[in-house]
């Protein structure tokens, strides 16, 4: 130790550590960002240096001023440097530095691959875990794909302090990498029974993670996750399995019921707060699932509530917090046990704390009923006046307007009341809601007919008084309620007492302040105030009068025909002439009101938000049409003017007066409904608004009390609200006593000619009878309005990806999946790839430039390790070639995923589940057997929204549903969509693919991975792909696998070139020279390597020889070993599978290009779609077209030769018409399908 | 899942800064500014759980705090997390961490406060602590 300080000293003696660096940011207080910038400086230095414990402290600072703040990603690559330092101390401060500052998009990250995979299979088991734990915060796809096998290896490492990074960074792995879920899991699962505690609970909180997001995959775990609860004493693992066990429930009632018992039991005896707090949450959950019929559990209800109320009563804040939150979600399925601790939740209205009393208020949402809602808001009008921050009184008037005007104003017995309330919340300072308060009074002063008098006048003292809100700034936000004033005055300006007074207030200059789209209601609303003031003058006087009136008018608005907003401008300007015209006719003495008057005839219906979004799409519409004919568009819009001006339907307008008798009604709603039910594009009320109008004749026995009477309308600034709370009690009362006056009442209500006809809300469940009767729907919903929720999720959500089937036994091959170098990667891709293949120009740059930015990585790595020239040596030759493995598949678009053999090579055992996954793997070359499985209805993915019209669409189009078609369109569909998309998509949409061929029948297992050679030492298959966008290439894909018990390395690959065929060398190696297999093989584990091969003529198939040297490693001994194989190279392996439209393959035949060749197959007995799906998968085919027995398919060849295959069949035999531009390689595909057919 | 770890001190210093999602280092700022906005202005005595800053996560998460002397210990975490779990896991983690790992915070020597902060070494019981 000492003598490292000695040695450390000489170079740091100069340098601050952490420490002095901390200090002197502590003594430079007042040039803080100055000091800083010098040690940044400083660092730089440092980090030129090259000692390595110099650069640690220098990163070491860095990671200190990271954290305040400071951009350090100029320094990455030197984190990496120190992260590869062999010295513990100095890899931990690299990995905390990584995991402080890498990133996805950080470059230098590809770098650390190598370097990580070491630390992981380090001797010294904290380097693994720091490993683990840096990539556990920088893991990107990349990482994730080429590490997650070895993460998987150290899942079952001896030492606990491993096996529980490992199995937690896992979930991180499984984030970025999907695919890797599946291979995984089985062992996750084990590692839930692990002997060492901390591991069982690491896997148990993976397992909760992935579960909460996709929960219906992970059902059939809960037996084992029900044993773990009634064993473990973990708190914190039960803590997290009751919360699992919380999101399972919804989806399987029966474990709820199940959980119940044990869920009370642990309630009543854990001491433990947390996990009493969350057993009554799942407890809440459990009864929310069963919430219909199941009485017998009010038991159980009880028991939550009253733990809750123990909770909230409770001196500790967070408890009580706590109990509030969950005694809200009882609120949303069993209201009446809540309500009746109202007392408790009112008296949190007073807590201290905000966000008790925020929780409060949630729960106040769902306690009010008829009979208490005036005083409940009484009190959260109080509250307001008392509350001091913005916020929290921000969001107590949200809640009261919330409150107020749930299920459609269901509570509110007295809209006068309500309109006080509002005109009181206009008086807040500050307050960011004007807006919402403004829609309320125009919601409320639209829908609820009786009260336009009442609210006409308020809100004409409104904008009387309206300098009270432009006048600070502060009120700015207040303002917005002069819009719904300034409206409903003008709307129903023939209930203004005084519409003169209204209309001077609405020209005031003043009015110049406002935001631009108030004055633009302003000046509308002024003409149709205008218009009426008119129409009263012109009956009463002589003339002068509105003559007088005009000319207000013309002296007004000239103020806003300058403003500077367009809108307003406009419509002065024209109301202005407009004015001005009026004027000189009323010169002449002409009557005009009534014809000014008509430019405002009208009601103006409110239509809900989502209305014209949830239209549904009328069967065999075609919406582009739809769009290009305008008298269908047309003729919906006549027709609702129509029905709202003309004939006065009460069903649409609910805000009319409604003068005709119930059978003239009866009688129009007849006639009006057959008009309708004729026409697809009307948007029909939803039944609620229907079954509201049927009440509407009890309306006439409900009594309405007479209003102007006893309110104080002109008094501005008072607050009234209090008012009404008095006169309704005083109401109810009379009501109870006094039944006669109630009569009388009525009568004097009809005398006075409104408030009769309207609707009434849903009869009051206490018999307290509303004030007025309300005009009031549900909101107009089209038809068959469609669901919205699906809108609400997140497509770019990392968790949908990992949507996957998990019951379904792994194949063999799927075992093999992760046990990946990291070649793997580019086959994953292959999807993006396929897609790619249809616009490889757009592509190609970008591609070049990875390339090139791969290769300058590289060159940088060489540099660093100038130090360790052996080594570099080595590593560079690796990674040389590696490059260009990389970069041969990375131009080549179409290059099957290996996993795509893989997985069409499961062995016989699994073939029952395996059998869709082959020949959908033949069609798509994209890995996803994990969701091929077959009809369990859990295996159905979500779908990516964006699929989901190709989907349905195919599905239309395809009545007879031939499946293999079916995937071929679809198929084409995909790649197409793939232009839009990112790989990472890959896996999610494969599986929707999946999801919808189940039904299908089963196909063979296939597999394009054939025997290459074999020996008691190892095993070799191989598959072959052309390469789309180099003609000459092919690419050969090796299946190692270790057969023996010892360890093989050394393995160097090498094949006799022939003059047609070459394997592709790292420049510089001679012809003869072999390449070496980029990794060594532990016993019994499996990997692939990828060739590339240039090809010349590609007419012919063609064999080649070659070798393959390893060395087998055993404890005491290593033996040079060779196996000698044949590649052949057959034609089909030239072909490449490309998508085809009918019409281009159409034009393709007239062409007349292609010569003709033909095939008989004899005594084939298999079913078309298999023979298809044979074809499409070993010969690169896929399905133009097919219609009963005969399909059209095309492929094509790395050099662009055009195949097409016309296959009919009939009672065994099968007779394949062929054309293509090359007779010989016609030839030679059609007898290498014919060979195929016979060895089946 | 936490979501981060921030340790400020009464003036919204960084002491500890966690994140296990990335965040652009201004972004991180931003969040520790926002959050030592919003657990400052409360008193000691209300609740220990704020609705989730706008700038994490969204409705689904929490920030879960502690204050300890000059110290701010915040959590934000999802809904997946117990509340009461990780106040615990503040009071028996940090608190009871050995005195030095806290003098360290305090006196903010950095490279000593992962070994000391590092969850999983002191074999705190949580798992989901281990940094993700």
């Amino acid at each position: 130790m000492a003598l490292k300080i000695v040695k450390g000293s000489i170079d740091r003696m100069f340098d601050k550590n952490l420490q002095d660096l901390v200090r002197g940011i502590r003594n430079h207080k007042e040039d803080e960002a100055k000091y800083i910038s010098t040690c940044i400086d400083e660092i730089k230095q440092e980090l030129k240096q090259d000692n390595i414990a110099v650069k640690a402290n220098a990163v070491c600072k860095l990671t200190y001023l990271q954290m305040l703040g400071y951009d350090v990603s100029w320094a990455a690559f030197n984190i990496v440097e120190v992260m590869s330092s062999s010295k513990f101390t100095y890899k931990r401060i690299g990995y905390l530095a990584a995991s402080q500052c890498f990133h996805e998009s950080t470059d230098v990250i590809m770098l650390t691959t190598n370097q990580i995979r070491k630390d992981l299979s380090s001797p010294n088991q904290y380097d693994t875990g720091v490993a683990l734990t840096g990539l556990s915060c920088f893991v990107t796809p990349d990482l994730a794909r080429d590490l997650a096998n070895d993460i998987m290896t150290l899942m079952s490492h001896t030492k606990p302090y491993i096996r529980k990074k490992a199995v937690l960074i896992m979930y991180k792995v499984f984030l970025k990498y999907p695919e890797s879920l599946r291979p995984a899991f089985p062992r996750l699962k084990e590692k839930l029974e692990d002997p060492d505690p901390g591991v069982q609970s690491a896997a148990v909180n993976v397992i909760c993670e992935l579960a909460r997001r996709n929960p219906k995959n992970y059902l059939s775990l809960a037996p084992l996750f029900f044993k773990l609860m009634t064993s473990s004493t973990n708190n914190w693992v039960l803590i997290k399995i009751i919360k699992l066990f919380g999101a399972l429930t919804p989806l399987e009632p029966r474990l709820g019921k199940k959980l119940i018992e044990p869920l009370t039991n642990l309630i009543h005896s854990t001491s433990a707060m947390s996990l009493l707090y969350e057993c009554v949450n799942t407890v809440i959950a459990v009864l929310i699932s069963l919430s219909s019929g199941m009485p017998n559990h009010s038991a159980s209800i009880q028991l939550c509530v009253q733990k809750l109320r123990i909770l909230i009563e409770d001196s500790d804040q967070n408890l009580k917090y706590l109990g509030l939150l969950a005694m809200s979600k009882i609120l949303k399925t069993h209201p009446k046990s809540v309500q009746s601790h109202k007392d408790l939740i009112l008296q949190c209205l007073d807590d201290k704390d905000e966000s008790i009393r925020l929780r409060a208020l949630d729960l106040l949402y769902g306690m009010v009923s008829k009979k208490n809602l005036m005083e409940i808001v009484k009190k959260l009008m109080l509250h307001v006046d008392k509350a001091e921050g913005t916020t929290y009184r921000d969001e107590l008037l949200t809640k009261i307007i919330d409150i107020c005007s749930q299920s459609n104003y269901q509570y509110i017995t007295n809209f006068e009341w309500y309109i006080s309330i509002l005109v009181e919340l206009t008086r807040l300072e500050g307050t960011r809601h004007g807006q919402l308060i403004a829609s309320q009074m125009l919601d409320v002063a639209i829908r609820v007919k009786a009260i336009r008098v009442f609210a006409v006048a308020q809100m004409a003292t409104l904008l009387d008084n309206a300098h009270l809100m432009t006048g600070n700034v502060q009120r700015k936000g207040i303002c917005e309620v002069l819009y719904a004033a300034a409206w409903i005055c003008g709307e129903f300006s023939e209930h203004l007492e005084n519409p003169m007074q209204t209309l001077e207030a609405m020209l005031r200059p003043k009015v110049a302040t406002l935001p631009g789209h108030i004055q633009a209601v302003y000046v509308q609303n002024a003409a149709k105030l205008f218009a009426t003031v008119l129409k009263n003058q012109e009956g009463n006087t002589d003339g002068t009068a509105a003559q007088e009136t005009s000319q207000l008018m013309i002296d007004r608005l000239p103020l806003f025909v300058q403003s500077a907003n367009l809108e307003v401008q406009e419509r002065a300007s024209c109301i202005l002439q407009l004015v001005k015209y009026i004027q000189k006719l009323q010169q002449k003495d002409v009557e005009v009101a009534e014809e000014v008057i008509a430019l405002f005839a009208g009601e103006l219906n409110p239509v809900a938000p989502k209305a014209q979004k949830k239209v549904p799409v009328p069967e065999g519409l075609n919406l582009d049409a739809w769009i290009n004919e305008p008298p269908s568009e047309s003729e919906s819009e006549d027709e609702q003017p129509k029905a709202i001006f003309a004939k006065e339907e009460p069903k649409h307008s609910r805000a009319r007066h409604t003068e005709v008798d119930e059978k003239e009604l009866a009688k129009r709603r007849e006639v009006r409904k057959q008009e309708q039910a004729n026409n697809p594009f009307y948007i029909k009320a939803s039944p609620s608004s229907q079954k509201v109008y049927q009440e509407a004749p009890g309306v006439e026995h409900i009594p309405v009390v007479q209003i102007d009477l006893s309110v104080p309308l002109k008094v501005p600034g008072l607050p009234m609200s209090d008012q009404y709370v008095k006169l309704e009690e005083e109401r109810r009362q009379k009501e109870r006593v006094e039944k006669k006056k109630k009569e009388k009442k009525k009568r004097k209500e009809k005398r006075s000619g409104r408030g009769k006809k309207h609707d009434s809300g849903p009869e009051s469940e206490e018999d307290i009878t509303p004030a007025h009767m309300v005009d009031i729907v549900t909101e107009e919903m089209p038809e068959n309005a469609l669901p919205s929720d699906d809108d609400d999720k997140d497509p770019n959500d990392p968790h949908k990806a990992l949507d996957i089937d998990l019951d379904k036994p792994l194949a063999d091959s799927e075992k093999k999946l992760p046990v990946r170098s990291h070649r793997a990667a580019e086959a994953l891709k292959s999807p993006a790839e396929d897609a790619e293949a249809e616009s490889p120009a757009s592509q190609e740059p970008k591609k070049k430039s990875s390339k090139e930015k791969r290769e300058k990585k590289k060159d940088k790595d060489g540099d660093r390790k100038k130090s360790k020239d052996e080594k570099k040596k080595k590593k560079h030759k690796r990674e040389e070639k590696g490059e260009d493995l990389l970069g041969g598949q990375a131009d080549e678009p179409v290059v099957q995923s290996e996993e795509t053999r893989e997985v069409a090579a499961p062995p016989a055992s699994n073939a029952a589940e395996e059998k869709e996954a082959a020949p959908l793997a033949a069609a798509e070359a994209a890995p996803v057997p994990e969701t091929a499985s077959g009809p369990a209805p859990d295996s159905e993915p979500d779908e990516p929204k964006d699929t989901e019209p190709e989907e349905t669409k195919s599905s239309k189009h395809k009545k007879k549903k031939q499946k293999k078609e079916k995937e071929e369109k679809e198929k084409k569909k995909k790649k197409k969509h793939h232009h839009h998309h990112h790989h990472s998509d890959g896996g999610g949409e494969e599986s929707v693919q999946n999801g919808t061929v189940e039904e299908e029948e089963p196909l063979p297992p296939m597999s394009n991975y054939c025997l290459l050679a074999e020996n008691s030492y190892i095993k070799m298959e191989n598959d072959i792909q052309g390469n789309l966008q180099d003609g000459s290439q092919v690419v050969v894909s090796i299946i190692f696998e270790n057969k023996c018990d010892n360890f093989l390395k050394s393995m160097e690959f090498n094949v006799l070139d022939s003059l047609n065929s070459k394997l592709q060398r790292p420049e510089g190696s001679g012809p003869h020279d072999g390449l070496t297999v980029p990794f060594q093989l532990p016993p019994g584990v499996s990997n692939e390597a990828r060739f590339v091969f240039t090809v010349q003529s590609i007419v012919m198939s063609q064999k080649l020889k070659g070798t393959l040297t390893f060395i087998e490693k055993s404890e005491d001994s290593s033996t040079h070993e060779k196996l000698d194989f044949k590649l052949h190279f057959t034609c089909s392996s030239y072909l490449i599978t490309t998508p085809c439209y009918s019409d281009a393959f159409a034009k393709l035949l007239e062409s007349g290009d292609l010569k003709c060749s033909s095939v008989k197959l004899e005594g084939v007995n298999m079913p078309f779609h298999h023979l298809l799906a044979r074809i499409c998968f070993h010969h690169h085919f896929s399905v133009v077209e097919r219609v009963d027995s005969c399909a059209s398919m095309y492929s094509r060849s790395i050099q662009g030769h055009h195949v097409c295959l016309l296959v009919k069949t009939s009672a065994q035999t099968v007779t394949i018409d062929a054309k293509c531009d090359e007779p010989t390689l016609l030839g030679n595909v059609l007898d290498e399908i014919k060979q195929t057919f016979s060895q089946c | 899942m936490i979501k981060a770890i921030l340790i400020f001190n009464n003036h919204g210093k960084p002491r500890l800064i966690r994140f296990y999602q990335y965040f652009a280092e201004e972004m991180q700022q931003q969040i520790i500014r926002e959050t030592f906005h919003l657990v400052s202005k409360r008193d000691d005595n209300v609740c220990n759980f704020l609705e989730g800053g706008s700038l994490i996560g969204g409705s689904d998460y929490k920030l879960i705090y502690r204050h300890y002397a000059t110290l701010y210990f915040v959590f934000c975490v999802d809904s997946s997390e117990s509340e009461l779990g990780i106040l615990d896991l503040i009071q028996g983690g940090l608190s009871a961490a050995p005195a030095r790992a806290v003098s360290a915070v305090k006196n903010m020597n950095l490279p000593e406060i992962p070994r000391n902060i590092n969850i999983g070494d002191l074999n705190i019981k949580v798992p989901s602590l281990s940094p993700f």
